[in-house]
């Protein structure tokens, strides 16, 4: 459980870091919040001969509505995200997945920007920023450009980021009325990593039709999935019990999990139809409180 | 000072360990810095089983900083290579030709820093010859199974056959039985985890020729013993200091090859060597505890009364037996398997067996091998009682050793020496509101919901010796207390046990303050040192209150006695005219003419009577005439959720009865921290290997500890029996809370699903498991 020798440079702007990435190439790693790449250093999983420090770099912790957007930078703690008013009041989904995650001691160090930018299928942000159809900004030597989430996860541990690009900022579409969200994880024990969970938002019209419905799920594939078949079933339907077990179903239908010690595929995939159900009944139940 | 309260027994006095360790000033080993420290980081084998074929270790030599490589060859010639266990085996400190589990030893480096010491390791190349893994007991007894301990002259994998009870009347009495239950039952391989990982500082001085070692030691003394008897080092020469040591539960009672090495180093380098475990080595590696496969029988008439029990197991240990049992018990307790039941005859058998995975065996906060025993019989009731249709409190009154049968004889030859089980689970059940809970889960059920409430009633056996019957490697285990009162009446007491934990340091120096009537802030214990405190077996299996306590207790009455002398000559009138009473020696008939300790301490060295010795001081070893038996009845409520096959605690009470109770608050902080742990074995935690004999679980991200999100709010109760031969009629309890836990938990899952037609679940009940019962039977949703 010692990681292998590295060099370490702590940098203080983005440009700096990216110039950095560029010369370095796939040698380096961006060190944020530590808690993935650290201990998959310390397994000697992962053996970088370079450490770029991104924590130092000012300005780059915001979360604030931008014009109908939901901006959230890179280096957003955990734990600065389960504590935000704005986030607990308009985002539930958000604040919901932050405090599932990890437990308090990770959350204080973890970042959302390292979340996604590891992309690890059994990362909690993954799922919400599907279900939300965020865009992920990533600044490189050829400027910044916008990736639209779906486009984002590659496959386990490889996103659309190239080794030259650093992620900047999330932006989520800012919650029209009669809209909701949710996320609902079921893990061993606190701390650990889903056996399924499943982030669901939705948007109502005024008649209670489902016009937008988001479901992304959890450590049930090789990457961050997202429900599209029961999201699709979910359109245009008046939201009923047996509707929302029929789109859980299909989530569950979706999954591909892989039998390990959390049990086996089989049982991963009814727990999946459980957490979708469940987050969507709350995601529901929270639109209809939005009108 | 007099002025002072004496906070004697039964005060909840604040723990005097805990200003340090909140402060984040204990000393634990890997605070141990010297100057011109080496550290050893270990090679370790990546197969369960395998030839060695070659060990190269030139490119590690070469690396900058690394100043040696040790291997099992070069300890061969020190007659190192293999070192004796607690139990009469032999286990391989490093291997010359093979290995015979999964991240055993296989070489180790020292270095100057412990960052070059683990990039050394990675250079280490070791040639293997896989072999085929034998991963349970079952394939391990085949005749043509793969031999794991070719170095014995039997050749096959049984170690020893093991029996207890009367086979002939059990057998008689299952023949005429009017009913019959049976149970498989695997009670699963699972670690201590302590937080502390193991390790040493070990530190030869040519100059002394003493070689000093700092140990995560639960017993100091033994292991001394040990070390002089492997390295024929004299043991004068030799000191093993256990500092704070941060969690034992048995794991730590046992002698790691890490620490032969490191001692081997010293001895070779002249330096001092730190070797400390990471959390996956001692995950990996270091002794696990359990891992029995249980089948068991009871036979009852048919309107519930036990008759007879009959019990067979087969033990994996893995590839040596280095558990850490008294000499005379490799099954360890096993055989108090008869529980808190008054029955006619028993017969239990256990067949202890090598399987290409890690040693050990441990007494996992369990006085050997008691866990195993309590889970077999609380759920072997529970059983009987389904099959009767009985309630289990019901089947458990009607078993229940009677308060007038002490002291009772049990059919495995036990004397449990005080117990009232009627009045414990009495009080349990009406703190819980039981019938409530029965009404509540019948309305529950008509609506589909699954509650369960299950019940443990469990017995405990612990305080090793009787040195007459208890010996580690010939080592009687009796332990020993040593007083000294300074001149103004402070007191330093010198224990042979050790904690890791417990709260010795408080719980003692209340023993004194109590016979001495000496504040306890005036009183100081010390433990840990083999240079200065005296020889004792060590703290595991609940022992230091039955064992050291009473000693402690005795020493300081020696110490009284002498006082008296001293007092009458001060007042002077005869001894007996004297009388102690209220913390004071009082002239009968004129209790305000007295002299307190403190002033008889004061006495002892300025103004003796003529003819008696100066001083104050006083020791005692003491051999206990029997265990102690502490009991309890826990009552757990679940409900379980048929989405996900999660057990939720809705509620856990847990009566103790512990006897005496020295400090209320340590023994209540006991409890809470036992039940934490046998929540955990019950709900949690196993080592998983997979086909290979890989260890799956070698990381707190597999290996589930608790934490307080998974921790329920515990409710604890006591009934208060004392013990009629310790001088103050006190139990252990440490460990009754990890034993009795498991059952309760599983008892009450099981009560959850039995009308579904499920009878027994096998820990770690996880959601997994619960949830494929769920969908079995058509309720899952
Ligand atoms: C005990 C434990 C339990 C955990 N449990 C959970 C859990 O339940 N759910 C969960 O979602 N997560 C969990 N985590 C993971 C934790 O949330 C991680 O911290 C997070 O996934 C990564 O964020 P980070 O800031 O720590 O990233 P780091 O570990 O610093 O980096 C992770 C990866 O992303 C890259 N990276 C980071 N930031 C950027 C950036 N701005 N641009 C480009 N690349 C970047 C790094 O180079 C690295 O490859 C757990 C971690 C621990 C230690």
């Amino acid at each position: 459980m010692i990681p292998g020798p590295v060099r370490y440079r702590r940098v203080r702007s983005v440009d700096e870091a990216v110039v950095l990435l560029s010369q370095l190439g796939t040698d380096a790693k961006v060190l944020s919040g530590g808690q993935s790449l650290i201990p998959m250093m310390k397994f000697r999983l992962a053996e970088p001969s370079y450490l770029i420090d991104i924590n130092a770099i000012p300005g780059l912790d915001f979360i604030e509505e931008r014009g109908g957007v939901l901006c959230l930078g890179a280096l957003v703690r955990e734990s600065t995200l389960e504590r935000s008013m704005l986030v607990r009041q308009r985002y539930p989904i958000l604040h919901d997945t932050a405090e599932v995650i990890a437990d308090p001691l990770v959350r204080n160090l973890a970042t959302v920007g390292g979340n996604l930018a590891h992309g690890d299928p059994a990362n909690d942000h993954p799922a919400t920023m599907l279900a939300l159809r965020a865009q992920v900004v990533a600044r490189g030597p050829n400027g910044e450009r916008s990736i639209p989430i779906d486009d984002f996860f590659v496959d386990t541990f490889v996103t659309a980021l190239q080794p030259d690009e650093l992620l900047t900022e999330i932006r989520i579409p800012v919650p029209p009325p009669r809209s909701g969200g949710a996320y609902v994880k079921f893990e061993r024990k606190v701390g650990d990593y889903a056996i399924a969970a499943a982030g669901v938002f939705l948007v109502l019209d005024e008649a209670g039709r489902i016009t937008q419905a988001g479901i992304g799920l959890t450590n049930l594939s090789y990457k961050p999935l997202r429900a599209v078949d029961a999201e699709r079933a979910l359109l245009g339907q008046y939201a009923s019990d047996e509707l929302l077990r029929y789109a859980a179903e299909l989530a569950a239908q979706a999954t591909d999990p892989v039998s390990d010690l959390r049990g086996p595929a089989d049982y991963k995939r009814a727990v999946a139809r459980t957490m979708t159900l469940r987050a969507l009944r709350r995601a529901l139940e929270r639109a209809q409180a939005n009108a | 000072m007099a002025a002072r309260a004496v906070h004697g027994i039964g005060v909840p006095v604040k723990r005097k360990e805990d200003p340090r360790f909140i402060r984040g000033k204990g000393t634990y080993v890997d605070d141990i810095k010297l100057p011109g420290m080496l550290v050893m980081d270990i090679v370790r084998s990546p197969y369960a089983h395998a030839r060695i074929k070659r060990i190269d270790v030139s490119k590690a030599l070469a690396m900058p900083g690394v100043i040696d490589v040790i291997t099992g060859e070069e300890l061969a010639k020190a007659n190192l290579a293999w070192m004796p266990t607690l139990m009469g085996d032999r286990q391989m400190v490093l291997p010359t030709d093979r290995v015979v589990y999964y991240a055993q030893e296989v070489a180790a480096v020292i270095a100057t820093d412990r960052y070059r010491a683990a990039d050394a390791v990675l250079a280490v190349e070791v040639e293997y010859e896989p072999l085929p893994p034998v991963l349970n007991p079952f394939d391990a007894l085949k005749p043509d199974a793969p031999l794991v301990r070719p170095d014995r002259e039997q050749k096959s994998n049984h170690i020893w056959h093991w029996e207890a009870g009367d086979k002939e009347k059990t057998d008689r009495i299952f023949h005429e039985a009017e009913v019959v239950v049976a149970q498989d039952l695997y009670i699963p391989r699972i670690h201590v985890a302590s937080i502390e990982t193991c390790g040493c500082v070990a530190n030869y001085d040519p100059v002394t020729d003493k070689l000093t070692i700092w140990m995560t030691s639960q017993a100091p003394h033994a292991h001394r013993t040990v070390f002089s008897l492997v390295t024929g080092i004299p043991e004068h020469k030799i000191r093993i200091i256990s500092p704070d040591i941060g969690g034992g539960f048995g794991g730590k009672v046992p002698v790691y090859p890490g620490y032969v090495i490191a001692t081997y180093a010293t001895l070779k380098h002249k330096k001092p060597i730190k070797w400390i475990e990471d959390r996956s080595e001692n995950l990996q590696a270091d002794s696990f505890a359990r891992d029995y496969h249980i089948h068991a029988e009871l036979a009852a008439t048919r309107d519930g009364k036990i008759r007879g029990l009959r019990v067979r197991v087969v033990a994996d240990h893995g590839a040596f037996d280095a558990a850490a049992n008294p000499s005379r018990f490799p099954a360890g307790l096993f055989s108090v398997c008869t529980g808190s039941y008054d029955m006619q005859a028993a017969h239990i058998q256990v067949d202890g067996v090598y399987t290409t995975k890690p040693p050990g065996g441990v007494a996992y906060r369990c006085s050997f091998r008691v866990t195993e025993a309590v889970h077999t019989i609380e759920r072997m009731v529970d059983i009987l009682a389904d099959e009767l249709g009985m309630d289990p409190a019901e089947i458990r009154f009607k078993n229940f050793v009677q308060p007038h049968q002490f002291p009772y004889k049990s059919p495995t030859g036990w004397e449990y020496d005080s117990g009232n089980y009627p009045a414990a689970l009495q009080k349990a059940l009406e703190t819980i509101g039981y019938q409530e809970l029965r009404r509540e889960q019948a309305e529950r059920r008509a609506r589909g919901e699954l509650m369960g409430i299950g019940i443990s009633t469990f017995t405990e056996i612990v305080g090793a010796g009787p040195s007459h019957t208890f010996d580690i490697l010939g080592i009687k285990m009796f332990d020993s207390a040593e007083i000294r009162v300074h001149p103004t009446g402070a007191v330093i007491v010198r224990i042979g046990v050790q904690t890791q934990g417990q709260g010795h340091e408080t719980t003692f120096a209340q023993i004194v303050a109590e016979e001495l009537g000496i504040p306890v802030e005036y009183i100081t214990v010390e433990h840990g040192d083999t240079d200065t405190a005296p020889y004792g077996l060590g703290t595991y299996a609940s022992r230091s209150t039955p064992t050291a306590g009473a000693a402690t207790a005795v020493a300081a009455r020696k110490i009284r006695e002498k006082a008296r002398l001293i007092a009458a000559h001060l007042l002077e009138v005869s001894p007996d005219d004297l009388e102690w009473k209220d913390y004071a020696f009082r002239v009968k008939g004129a209790p305000d003419r007295h002299k307190t300790m403190q002033e008889i301490a004061f006495a002892a060295y300025t103004n003796f009577p003529l003819g008696l010795e100066p001083g104050l001081e006083a020791e005692c070893y003491y051999d206990p005439p029997n265990l102690t038996f502490p009991f309890g009845a826990y009552v757990c409520v679940v409900d379980i959720d048929r989405g996900t096959g999660q057990v939720k605690i809705r509620e856990f009470l847990a009566v103790d009865d512990c006897g005496t109770i020295i400090n209320p608050m340590i023994v209540e902080g006991q409890i809470h921290g036992g039940l934490t742990m046998g929540m955990a074995a019950a709900l949690l935690e196993e080592i998983v290997y997979d086909e290979n004999g890989t260890m799956l679980t070698g990381t707190f991200m597999d290996y589930l500890l608790p934490t307080a999100v998974e921790t329920p709010h515990w409710k604890t109760a006591k009934t208060i029996t004392p013990s009629p031969h310790h001088p103050l009629g006190a139990k252990g309890v440490g460990e009754s809370p990890t034993i009795g836990a498991p059952p309760a938990l599983v008892n009450a899952v099981v009560d959850a699903l039995s009308h579904l037609g499920v009878r027994h679940i096998d820990i770690p009940i996880t959601p997994a498991k619960v949830y494929r019962i769920l969908q079995e039977k058509g309720v899952a949703e």
